[in-house]
């Protein structure tokens, strides 16, 4: 099994407040990792410094490794822009452009011209199978993104994060804002994405981690209390913590 | 009559009343407002005519035309737009967007363009004087006109594009970012086109208040009366809230007359500049819907 991505003695810190306590962890490739844990457990930050997304939060500091492709993503030097181009963002609440549904797409590909403009109506369509959105609306390309429910908006962030051909998808609580239904078919979908692309999602379902990931973290004040195979941590977890949380008795 | 029902009715008086005295306050704004606007109409709208509109100013009110002023104030408010809205917008852009939010310089800027919005305009008029007039001995000419009163709405330019921008929701920015889109395309790319309407709605009204100002351009020596019109940045010009009160301060009556026309006409622009500032945010906004 190739690791995609290490994390050694990753620390983060909200100004003088440490979020994230000595975090080692291994993302594997072409498999899901399911980050749980209560609110406020650091599961939410800790996907933020994978994309380097804390950049935008004033007055964080990350120290520590995520070794990615030979290169430390935490080092000053890294390319952000790149870096984002590689690994996508799904968010919590779906936040579609005010644009049409192409344009949603096209957004970045567009910004970041290194593909060819007639192989936009393909990368279209491609982005929109792969988030299994293309059905429900390839009659209606140029219509507002905001005409789609929201569980239709959030496949067309997945849409338009797959078109810019990343490696990693990490998704934010992506189903938190969405209806049984709505979050069904979503994770219908990371099972086929896991094919090509490497997950890593923060659930705050506990349910959800275990129908859909292949590896979990369950975090913790900030510390990763434990690591593992879905199918371990769930019927033999090996911390009493996890087992509290996992039936339910906090969180 | 239980307690309750007692304290019910109290409400629900309270209720209409306030509501009647909200919309006596209406009636009065309006009513100062309608008077003041049907006085004029009365006044000039017999004089409105063509050739009031292309004529030059005369000393006999009855061959008197407002041409020069008109096209004065047109390219007055043209050159204002070109350079204070390119400036106010970059401004607001750098403040919301690069600038240090925590740093001091910030701060002090913050503080300097919301005082600056409330400096009187005569005092605009006194800056363009010594600067552009006098030290860059560019004289009472069109391109000091126009500069002194960018000065003047800039202020207004920059905090009312800031709003715009600020109103543009986080999550939207983050997702862009989130793609690998740099600062730049962001902001050409989601944030100036959803921060649009409130920058043009923002410019444009600051714009009709350069419209009607007199003070600072007497100050940098436009004059009423003019018999050529402007044609080139250095020429000297007239604007319609000049001509107006040159009219006014001339004892006949039919000088009163055509000066109520002036105002007509500054206000038949103003009325065109506005709604073309909700015809455009009104698009801008179903595109972005």
């Amino acid at each position: 099994m190739t690791i995609k991505i290490k994390v050694e003695n990753l620390n983060f810190y909200y100004g003088s407040f440490q979020a994230l306590q000595n975090i080692n962890i291994d993302i594997h490739e072409n498999r899901i990792t399911a980050l749980i844990g209560p609110s406020g457990c650091g599961k939410s930050t800790f996907i933020k410094t994978i994309d380097r997304m804390y950049d935008l939060i004033e007055d964080t500091k990350a120290d520590g490794t995520i070794a990615f492709e030979g290169i430390n993503i935490l080092d000053e030097s890294t390319d952000v822009v790149e870096l984002r181009k590689r690994i996508g963002m799904v968010f919590q609440k779906p936040n579609p452009f005010p644009k049409s549904i192409s344009e949603n797409v096209l957004y970045a590909v567009k910004r970041h011209g290194d593909q060819d403009k007639k192989d936009f109506p393909s990368i279209i369509e491609n982005s929109l199978r792969k988030a299994s959105l293309w059905d429900e609306v390839k009659h209606k390309l140029n219509q507002s993104a905001f005409s789609l429910s929201g569980g239709q908006q959030q496949r067309l962030c997945i849409a338009r994060t797959l078109a810019t051909k990343p490696d990693i998808i990490l998704m934010d609580e992506p189903t938190s804002a969405l209806d049984p239904i709505a979050t069904s078919k979503i994770e219908e979908l990371l099972q086929e994405l896991k094919k090509e692309y490497t997950v890593i999602i923060v659930t705050h379902s506990m349910q959800q981690a275990a129908r859909i990931s292949d590896y979990t973290a369950f975090f913790l004040n900030g510390e990763l209390i434990e690591f593992g195979e879905t199918k371990e941590m769930f019927t033999a977890p090996r911390d009493k913590r996890t087992e509290d949380y996992i039936t339910g008795r906090y969180g | 009559m239980t307690r309750y029902q007692k304290k019910l009715r109290m409400r629900h008086f309270y209720n209409q009343a306030f509501k009647v005295l909200l919309f006596l306050v209406i009636v009065v704004s309006l009513l100062v407002l309608v008077t003041l606007l049907f006085d004029i109409f009365r006044k000039g709208y017999q004089t409105l005519t063509w050739n009031f509109l292309t004529s030059m100013p005369s000393g006999r009110a009855a061959r008197a035309g407002i041409l020069p002023s008109l096209v004065g104030s047109l390219v007055l408010i043209a050159l204002t737009a070109l350079i204070s809205i390119p400036l106010g917008v970059g401004t607001a852009i750098y403040l919301e967007l690069y600038a240090n939010r925590r740093s001091r310089f910030f701060k002090l800027l913050q503080l300097n363009i919301a005082n600056l919005a409330g400096v009187p305009s005569i005092v605009y008029g006194i800056l363009g004087l010594a600067i552009f007039s006098q030290m860059l001995k560019l004289g009472p000419s069109l391109i000091v006109g126009s500069i002194t009163l960018s000065l003047l709405i800039l202020p207004v330019i920059i905090v009312s594009s800031s709003e715009a921008i600020k109103a543009v929701p986080s999550s939207i920015i983050d997702g862009s970012y989130a793609l690998g889109v740099t600062r730049w395309k962001t902001i050409t790319g989601v944030i100036l086109p959803m921060a649009l309407p409130g920058i043009l709605t923002g410019s444009i009204l600051a714009l009709s208040r350069a419209m009607g100002e007199a003070a600072p351009l007497i100050m940098v020596g436009a004059v009423g009366f003019v018999t050529f019109l402007p044609d080139n940045l250095l020429s000297r010009y007239s604007a319609l809230p000049l001509i107006v009160f040159n009219w006014t301060s001339r004892p006949q009556e039919a000088f009163a007359q055509i000066a109520a026309s002036g105002i007509m006409v500054m206000m038949i622009i103003l009325l065109i500049t506005n709604l073309t500032a909700i015809i455009i945010r009104n698009k801008t906004q179903s595109r972005i819907d």
